[in-house]
């Protein structure tokens, strides 16, 4: 296959510029979403009445959804109610509606880790509530989310593909004007394909590196 | 608050109309499932298969589509297939194909990972018993199996439904693209319709996900240790 290598070089800015937007995009949304899990799994944990029925609700709606309807709705729909954002705005909102979940679950699950004879040790030794997951839970189920925590931020990295359905100028939708105007669709599609490996591919990496040395630290092997 | 606008579900054929458009997006997740299910089953036993080479291949092939966003798969099909093998591809066969393949690749995950997690005295003291090979499968190895594969597969065909939504950005014609055409059409009449057509589209969705996560869980709490 002939490339044309110039058109590749020429339009190195624009993926450059969306990859900016995709990098800024994604690190927005997946703090915001670990702030939310973190808060929410809490919640959970202690069980606060009528809120944690809420969060339950929430968990489940935005996990049984695709983000493409969510950011439909928020994008067209919700302007109709008076609620207008931008599409920046709209796709962080987006994103961590859907990425608070995620977080929420994994948070969650890494709490009920701790084993009851943790909990109940730290209540013997007269730890509060409070102090009991700053002290003892908390720091525990932090090592054992980690894991999962960043898979969901490989998995929220690569939802932002979806953002330049409300008109965000994100990779996808670069390669797409690219190859509307140009037809240089073969090179339009490698240099999306090369910008997506090298956003996602250092994160796994670092992922998996991170996940032996949780391992080690857990079970020292 | 939005006035006169959820009669707009229920105008002429719309109801009908996005039902059957959710029915693509299920008939194009179900044919996926079952073909990635099949080939996923064959690349989870090569998968198990001690050549280096081939576990190699395998593992750059699930490599690919869990760092790729599925959506630039879905384009980069779109656009190079029918030019490449100069016939004209649907939008909804490149979609099935893509998913697919997908879910080959993350089938032959889950089917590894079940085979390789079997103890081996599971084997050894069925034979131990004095059953066939036939019986081993039938009593022993089968049914662990599918207690390990079903909480993921099951996961999977909710992510699977979760993410046909895209298929509408490729052209196909389903429940995302029809509520479009009705937002579009009734643009003077309901002004409001948007707000009430894609959180109907939500709430299918929705229907549709739930029951399946539900049920991964279940099966998850029941089999889990």
């Amino acid at each position: 296959m002939n490339l044309d290598w110039d058109f590749m070089i020429e339009s190195l800015p624009l993926y450059g510029d969306a990859m900016w937007l995709t990098v800024r995009l994604a690190f927005i949304s997946i703090l915001f979403s670990l702030m939310i899990g973190l808060l929410f799994s809490l919640v959970l944990f202690y069980k606060v009445k009528g809120i944690s029925g809420a969060i339950r609700a929430y968990v489940e709606l935005s996990r049984n959804t695709p983000l493409l309807v969510q950011l439909f709705f928020l994008y067209y729909g919700l302007p109709k109610v008076g609620l207008q954002m931008s599409e920046f705005t709209c796709a962080i909102v987006g994103m961590t509606f859907l990425g608070g979940s995620y977080m929420t679950e994994a948070f969650r699950s890494g709490i009920e880790a701790v084993g009851q004879s943790q909990l109940e040790s730290g209540l013997s030794i007269g730890l509060s509530k409070i102090q009991l997951a700053r002290y003892v839970i908390l720091p525990q189920a932090l090592a054992i989310s980690i894991p999962s925590l960043g898979a969901n931020a490989i998995f929220l990295l690569k939802e932002t593909s979806i953002v330049g359905a409300i008109a965000l100028m994100d990779l996808m939708n670069v390669a797409k004007d690219l190859i509307g105007m140009h037809y240089k669709t073969a090179e339009s599609l490698l240099l999306l394909v090369l910008a997506y490996l090298l956003l996602v591919l250092p994160l796994s990496l670092l992922l998996s590196w991170v996940e032996r040395k949780v391992r080690h630290a857990e079970f020292g092997n | 608050m939005p006035n006169l606008g959820i009669e707009v579900l229920f105008e002429g054929s719309n109801f009908q109309r996005l039902l059957g458009g959710l029915l693509v997006t299920i008939e194009i997740s179900f044919l996926s499932i079952i073909i990635g299910t099949l080939l996923g089953i064959v690349m989870g036993l090569l998968r198990t298969f001690d050549s280096k080479a081939l576990r190699l291949v395998l593992r750059l092939y699930l490599e690919a589509f869990r760092i790729i966003p599925i959506l630039v798969w879905l384009y980069v099909a779109h656009f190079s297939f029918s030019p490449l093998l100069q016939i004209d591809i649907s939008g909804e066969a490149t979609a099935i194909l893509v998913f697919s393949l997908w879910g080959a690749a993350e089938i032959g995950d889950i089917v590894r990972g079940a085979l390789e997690s079997m103890p081996k005295h599971q084997v050894e003291s069925g034979q131990a018993l004095g059953l066939s090979s036939g019986q081993l499968y039938r009593y022993i190895l089968i049914p662990q199996a599918v207690r390990r594969m079903l909480p993921g597969s099951i996961n999977l065909a909710t992510r699977m439904v979760k993410t046909t939504s895209l298929v509408v950005l490729i052209g196909v014609i389903e429940v995302v693209k029809i509520g479009q055409q009705i937002i579009e059409l009734g643009v003077i009449k309901a002004p409001n319709s948007s707000f009430w057509v894609y959180g109907f589209i939500f709430i299918l969705y929705f229907l549709v996900c739930y029951p399946l996560s539900k049920l991964s869980k279940r099966f998850e709490h029941k089999w889990g240790n």
